[in-house]
């Protein structure tokens, strides 16, 4: 881990209407580490991720990437800038093909490596390459989270934000996700993972913060976590 | 009484070209942002009007420049200012109203019609145009049809036109960027597209296309008043919900029908006045058994 994190997010508000849905969340994903978010339903993550891509606003605090101030960058800027936001329920689009859908994720880039890209994402999962030109909307669920994690590959992230990569997949294919996580990761990808499935993501990530209704009560190192007592009887089934 | 047929088919396809060009404007906004807008019609009508201004203006030089000249450069001049004009409609009336409920911006289209329809009339009074005749070669007669090179042009011309869009939203990049738009507004900045830009574009295109069919409107039936927008875009509007609203091809093929209710009409019924009547029943019962209409899907879908 470097000195300067390639993810700091610092007193991080986020509200809808009046709503405080994120309150003064502060936590850093270092370059080439895996960092897990864990919460119940409704804790905030999903708010949190989106703030950080773009999505929504934050109402205070700050958010720096690489050292630079995200917040004033509109979202398609943060995707070229190396931010690729895996968001929650895959968001594929139905009304393109497979190949679209990934090239559709290299808009903005205009280097000579999109095919080759391309090329590596489909060997990495070979059941889109059997798929390539089928629409988007005919593909299982995990063919969904397969596409979703090839789009960000395809925009270059160097940060990766997983929101609940196993959610609504069969055991085995949760697996194999997080193998490719865990691979891509070893390649230098720096991963921000979001779950509920505390098991699986204390499993894979270095480090893990607990988010309750909006805040950040307790963080370390996974391994530590797992045996935390709190974590064991609120995430791990005591 | 098969060559009255047959010319009439003719008439109903150019005419139908025309409908069809403006239908696609409808549709593309309709798919992109789920807005109607209802200023379309009077979008037409200012590109109908500057393609008039520009041929008017290279006819008046007195160069003895050859027709396709004339129409070439006409179609170009008024393409990009009509394109500007959407762009600039877009900015100002719809941007502003993008999270705000749909009445609103529904209320606004209309608004941005009227002013659109009051502003040339306060510009160049109610007063009729006539459009310049840039083609006055003879017809062709062919197995006792009459042709004109006319009819030719604005039903071969609006064919490229529609073969580049219907390219454009397939295979390329801009036009995957539409579709996922249309589908998913909220997570395409996550491609890193600039989905504002985008949308500019696709008023930009919608706009220049309704202009290319202002100019063949005004080479076919040469007279033009500040109003005109309201009747045709009207007619052009329920082509793009006959074909499906949102759907770029059912925009094409809603606009030839409509043309051939426009031609038709008048030889089963006894009077063309019944011509509304039978568009607007046919949209009522498309809407009461198909609502989506005849390709339709809501989303603008490639096949
Ligand atoms: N669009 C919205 N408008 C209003 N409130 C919202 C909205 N989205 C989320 N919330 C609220 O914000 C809080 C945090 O939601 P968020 O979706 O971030 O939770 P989460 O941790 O991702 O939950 P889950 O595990 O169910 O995905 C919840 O109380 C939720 O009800
Ligand atoms: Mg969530």
């Amino acid at each position: 881990m470097s000195n300067i994190p390639l993810l700091a997010v610092t007193d991080l508000w986020i509200a809808y209407e009046r709503i405080n849905a994120v309150r003064g969340v502060s936590f850093a994903v270092g370059e080439g580490e895996i960092v897990t978010l864990i919460g119940a339903n409704g804790a905030g993550k999903t708010t949190i991720l989106r703030a950080i891509s773009g999505l929504l606003p934050a109402a205070r605090g700050s958010i720096t990437f690489a050292g630079e101030d995200l917040l004033r960058l509109p979202a398609h800027l943060r995707t070229q800038g190396g931010i690729a936001h895996v968001p929650e329920g895959r968001g594929i689009f139905g009304n393109l093909t497979v190949l679209e859908n990934l090239r559709l994720a290299a808009y903005a880039r205009t280097d000579a490596g999109i095919a080759h890209d391309l090329e590596e994402v489909l060997e990495l999962f070979p059941r889109l390459a059997e798929r390539r030109q089928q629409w988007g909307n005919t593909l299982s669920g995990g063919e969904q989270q397969m596409l979703a994690v090839g789009r960000a590959l395809m925009s270059r992230g160097r940060l990766l934000l997983l929101d609940e990569p196993s959610m609504g997949l069969a055991p085995m294919l949760v697996r194999e996700i997080f193998r490719v996580i865990q691979r891509l990761n070893r390649q230098g990808a720096t991963i921000l993972l979001v779950e509920q499935n505390a098991h699986l993501a204390l499993e894979v990530a270095h480090r893990a913060y607990i988010l309750e209704t909006g805040e950040i009560s307790l963080f370390g190192p996974s391994c530590e976590l797992k045996h935390h007592p709190r974590v064991r009887e609120a995430y791990l089934g005591g | 009484m098969l060559q009255i047929l047959g010319q009439n088919i003719l008439n109903a396809l150019q005419l139908g070209s025309v409908y069809a060009l403006i239908a696609l404007g409808y549709t593309m906004v309709y798919g992109i942002l789920t807005l109607i807008n209802f200023a379309h019609g009077d979008i037409f009508m200012v590109g109908a009007y500057l393609s008039l201004a520009a041929a008017a203006f290279l006819l008046g030089l007195h160069l003895g420049l050859p027709a396709v000249v004339v129409f070439v450069g006409a179609m170009c001049f008024s393409m990009v200012l009509t394109a500007l004009l959407g762009v600039t409609i877009e900015r100002l009336a719809y941007r502003p109203l993008r999270q705000a409920p749909r009445v609103s911006a529904v209320i606004t289209a209309l608004g941005v019609g009227l002013f659109l329809e009051n502003f040339t009339l306060g510009l160049l009074g109610p007063e009729p145009r006539h459009f310049p005749t840039l083609i006055s070669v003879g017809a062709w007669e062919i197995a006792g049809l009459t042709i004109t090179p006319l009819q030719i042009l604005i039903i071969l011309g609006a064919a490229v036109l529609m073969v580049l869009l219907d390219l454009l939203v397939g295979h390329t990049l801009l036009g995957m960027a539409m579709r996922a738009i249309s589908y998913n507004r909220q997570i395409v900045p996550l491609m890193g597209v600039p989905v504002d830009r985008v949308i500019s574009l696709t008023f930009a295109i919608g706009s220049a296309i309704a202009a290319a069919g202002g100019l063949m409107y005004g080479l076919a039936y040469p007279v033009l008043d500040p109003y005109m927008g309201v009747r045709i875009g009207w007619w052009a509007f329920i082509a793009a919900v006959v074909g499906g609203i949102g759907n770029i091809r059912g925009a094409m093929l809603g606009g030839f029908i409509l043309g051939a209710v426009e031609i038709f009409t008048p030889m089963i019924l006894p009077s063309s006045t019944y011509r509304d009547f039978v568009a607007f029943s046919l949209l009522l019962l498309l809407l009461v058994f198909k609502p989506t209409g005849l390709l339709g899907r809501p989303i603008f879908e490639r096949v």
